[in-house]
């Protein structure tokens, strides 16, 4: 099996005038088939960056990437539209939902948008409900964003990203807009989709909601820091039981 | 991207901002509605002159004398100085192979008395083939005949205005009109024809034969005018040309002499009338084709906005996805969906606003099928046009940008 992800000597440069910046400089980075990692570092620290080239919303400025076995650097505009497209599922932090549009619209669009598709174009609502059901929205399909909560919100957005059986989710600050509650919530729907053999990568500047996944890499000035496993990992559905049992909710 | 949504995505955003996509499309909807009611007047106009033109009978050939020549300086002696005689007419009618038939027309002003009043027409002098020619019936009574041409009787034809002036309410066959205290007895009434291309009123006409007018009422020898009809429409050049060669010779032009007449058919003055309406009709139409480029600048505009407004909805759909050509054809699409609902709009207030000015006016418009689907076809087309380059730059956004864009 292919690693989802594999980057040899990665580098990212902005040059504005005489002044080079340095991004990223030389990733080597392999993630497997049913990780669940946290790309973690303060602002500036490049995770932002790695995150785009990753999510191949921009090209590295040269090094290796290689997404499911496909040597994405070098492709086209339209070849990284498709490979967003049937690969990568994104999840954001301000959950970038389409105003305006119901959530089963919302997760249909993928599939607009899916060259290879091989069902049919009548059968795209009802794999946009089958995404909505699994990420626990069944009921709510005909509503559209703001009359949905935060957690809402940013379940539509996970049922957008696995409409197309992605190889890899990756989710920037998935957590950012959501208080603590509905954060581990969205964790938790995370880790069960982890379980179920989804590859997850998290970008977050939190080290608690790192606990959650299986892997840290830590980024400090365009430069790996750290890469370990998560010694202690927390399970968010026994932290949300536990907390329904202190106040006496649910 | 299927068809079926991308329309439903560019009509939903249309239909979001309903006010603003309908100030957006009101340069389209007079720029169309402008050229459908100019062309449908242009139209009815010129309908309206062609069946008058046809009111002047069938392959007609008319000649006139060729009046700069007639006082100019080359008359030789013994011409007729440019002027048709009833030797001419003698002429043509016992040589013509080609014609059907040929009168003069000797006009003269007259004031007409008799029956209840006076009435001042015009009395023309013609020969009994007259009718022929202009293909117009009697609605009663009798027409002269070459026995009365021969004996220069004093008979007349009255036409439908002459009836209303002298007669109404009564029989005018068989009463008495004086013109110049010359006594008419009128034998027969012409049925109605209408105004003639010019305007006049053609039922405000005595008829008389050409002898008895000549002789007791013009007082003079000379013709205005020769009227005949090719024998049929395939004949009208021979037919011209045989004409144009008899009077030659009954004038005596030499070979290499100039005409001293000048011979018109039907279609030359009914394509001399058309020119001038034709003329007015490009104008206008090109009038409302600048409010149509003015529409679709109104188009570009709001789609620019339109793309600015929804940086961030690009970006998303890029991220997830969408090429460059998916987010171009969305937004063509839409500022299409734009012009076309602009032009179907104009359209419809185009014929609405033709219909009310042929009801309220005394203009006639005909719709022209060919104008509405051309100018549903070029409203697309603007949109097309139009909306390319605000399209271009939405598909030519970054997607990192775009999705940064608050």
């Amino acid at each position: 099996m292919n690693s989802v992800i594999k980057t040899s000597g990665i580098r990212k440069v902005y040059s504005s005038g005489d002044v080079e910046v340095v991004a990223l400089a030389t990733i080597d980075l392999t993630i497997e088939p049913g990780e669940f990692v946290a790309i973690m570092g303060s602002s500036g620290s490049g995770k932002s960056t790695l995150m785009n080239i990753l999510g191949c919303l921009d090209y590295p400025t040269s090094g290796e990437y290689f997404l499911d076995g496909v040597k994405v650097n070098g492709l086209g505009r339209n070849e990284l539209a498709d490979i967003r497209n049937t690969k990568i599922g994104f999840v954001f932090q301000g959950f970038n939902l389409l105003p305006r549009t119901s959530a089963v619209e919302n997760v249909e669009l993928p599939l607009f948008y899916n060259r290879t598709r091989t069902e049919k174009d009548s059968d795209i609502r009802k794999l946009a409900e089958e995404a909505l059901n699994r990420v626990g929205l069944g009921g709510r399909i005909h509503h559209e964003p703001s009359q949905l909560s935060g957690g809402q919100q940013q379940r539509v957005a996970i049922a957008r990203a696995l409409v197309n059986r992605p190889a890899l989710i990756l989710a920037d600050e998935p957590t950012g807009n959501l208080d603590s509650r509905t954060s581990v919530e969205v964790l938790a729907l995370f880790q069960e989709l982890n379980e179920q053999g989804i590859t997850v990568i998290l970008v977050t500047h939190e080290p608690d909601i790192a606990e959650y996944t299986k892997r840290v890499i830590e980024m400090r000035d365009g430069s790996v820091l750290k890469d370990e496993p998560v010694a202690e990992r927390r399970n968010a559905a026994a932290d949300l039981a536990a907390r329904s049992s202190v106040t006496g909710r649910e | 991207m299927n068809w079926k949504n991308i329309l439903n995505v560019a009509m939903k955003s249309i239909l979001r901002n309903r006010m603003r996509s309908l100030l957006t499309m009101l340069g389209i909807i007079i720029g169309v509605a402008a050229v459908i009611v100019m062309v449908a007047i242009g139209k009815g106009a010129q309908a309206q002159i062609e069946d008058q033109i046809g009111t002047l009978g069938t392959n007609v050939i008319i000649a006139f004398p060729n009046a700069s020549r007639a006082g100019g300086v080359s008359q030789g002696a013994g011409s007729n100085g440019g002027r048709f005689t009833l030797d001419d007419v003698d002429k043509i009618e016992k040589n013509a192979t080609q014609l059907a038939g040929v009168s003069p027309v000797i006009r003269s002003g007259v004031q007409a008395i008799g029956g209840s009043g006076n009435w001042s027409t015009s009395i023309y002098g013609v020969s009994p083939s007259y009718l022929d020619i202009r293909q117009w019936p009697l609605a009663s009574g009798e027409f002269f005949t070459d026995r009365e041409i021969r004996s220069r009787s004093k008979v007349c034809v009255i036409g439908k205005t002459v009836v209303d002036n002298l007669f109404p309410n009564q029989d005018p066959v068989g009463q008495e009109i004086r013109l110049r205290n010359v006594p008419f007895k009128v034998i027969g009434v012409l049925t109605q024809k209408g105004q003639n291309a010019a305007g006049a009123d053609q039922d405000d006409a005595i008829l008389a034969p050409s002898t008895t007018v000549l002789d007791r009422l013009s007082g003079g020898r000379f013709i205005q005018q020769l009227m005949a009809s090719a024998a049929s429409p395939a004949q009208m050049t021979q037919a011209q040309e045989e004409m144009r060669g008899l009077l030659r010779e009954s004038h005596r032009l030499q070979p290499g002499e100039d005409d001293d007449f000048v011979i018109r058919n039907q279609t030359e003055i009914a394509e001399a009338a058309q020119q001038t309406t034709q003329v007015l009709t490009l104008l206008l139409a090109s009038i409302a084709g600048v409010s149509l480029v003015v529409g679709g600048i109104g188009i570009m505009n709001i789609m620019l906005v339109s793309v600015t407004e929804r940086t961030r909805e690009i970006g998303i759909r890029m991220a997830i996805g969408a090429r460059g050509s998916d987010v171009l054809t969305q937004f063509l699409v839409e500022s299409v969906v734009l012009g076309l609902c602009g032009g179907i709009i104009g359209i419809l207030t185009g014929v609405g606003v033709a219909q009310l000015v042929q009801a309220v006016s005394d203009l006639h418009t005909k719709i022209d099928p060919s104008i509405v689907i051309l100018s549903f076809i070029f409203s697309g087309a603007v949109g097309v046009f139009f909306g390319f380059y605000p399209a271009r730059k939405a598909a030519a956004l970054n997607p990192i940008e775009a999705l940064r864009y608050e």
